[in-house]
């Protein structure tokens, strides 16, 4: 188990790219943190979740 | 003829009076960038203009339209200007002793070291959700020992409570609701464009004292 944006996430073991794409998220219109640091897009891919993590994604909304 | 401006000295004098000495001369020393000079960033601007920022880097690529003049610090007599251009105009008039440096371009994934090397604190002032997206992943992987200050969600009549700022790791701050997409419902009206600017000033001005 994980925590993403505070919710227990059963997700340990996948790629963030393919959580990202299985929870419905916008990959353009988003910016990742995992455990305190922020996981730059071009590493989506490479970066595997694991049991532990806390993971916050920022949707970003327009406005301004 | 307008009568003397007052002095550089005195300007200090009273913002020290205002806001102590030991705020002043760290804000006085500070470089803080500003991209994008919409509702956020022309506010965002002004009050750290105010505030005696020692350096503001101001980056727009647009020009002043009718539909920015209910929510955005800029003039009738300016709309089609570019905004950039226009901001620094008020700002000279409200704050003339901050050094600005102006860029009237868009802020890109490739131009974002050169613009903003020179900043200690970053604000993302964008109104397009992937503009702010591209800002922040761009920003947090190449200037990672920079502040930024990012902002999400203003739109809507929704109370001024519902914006707020959350510290999302050591160098990224997030202000706004977070929720109210402006292409989703419907009202983008000054106070609460001013509140999360106004979040996201005072969350650079606390970076700067240390506070935070």
């Amino acid at each position: 188990m994980l925590k993403v944006n505070g919710q227990d996430v059963d997700a340990a073991g996948k790629t963030l790219e393919s959580y990202i794409a299985e929870a419905g998220y916008n990959q353009v219109r988003i910016a990742v943190e995992r455990n305190g640091e922020i996981v730059p897009k071009s590493k989506y891919g490479e970066t595997v979740l694991a049991d532990g993590d806390c993971v916050e994604v920022v949707n970003f909304v327009g406005g301004g | 003829m307008a009568a003397d401006l007052p002095s550089r000295k005195q300007i200090l004098e009273a913002l020290v009076k205002k806001q102590g000495s030991s705020a002043v001369e760290k804000l006085q020393r500070a470089t803080i960038a500003v991209c994008g000079l919409g509702g956020l960033g022309s506010n965002i601007a002004i009050s750290l203009a105010r505030a005696g920022v020692g350096k503001l880097i101001l980056i727009d690529f647009d020009t002043v339209d009718i539909t920015n003049l209910h929510r955005q610090q800029y003039k009738m007599n300016q709309v089609g200007i570019p905004k950039a251009e226009a901001l620094l105009e008020n700002l000279k008039e409200i704050a003339p002793y901050v050094l600005y440096e102006v860029h009237q371009e868009r802020v890109t994934a490739k131009n974002v070291v050169s613009l903003l090397e020179g900043a200690d604190i970053i604000c993302e002032a964008f109104d397009k959700a992937d503009a702010k997206a591209m800002l922040v992943d761009t920003v947090l992987e190449k200037l990672p020992q920079k502040y930024l200050v990012a902002a999400s969600g203003m739109a809507s009549y929704d109370s001024g409570n519902s914006i707020k700022t959350r510290k999302i790791t050591d160098r990224f701050y997030l202000c706004g609701d977070g929720q109210n997409d402006v292409d989703e419902v419907v009202g983008l009206v000054a106070p609460r464009v001013m509140l999360c600017a106004a979040h996201q000033a005072l969350t650079a001005i606390r970076l700067v004292l240390g506070l935070d």
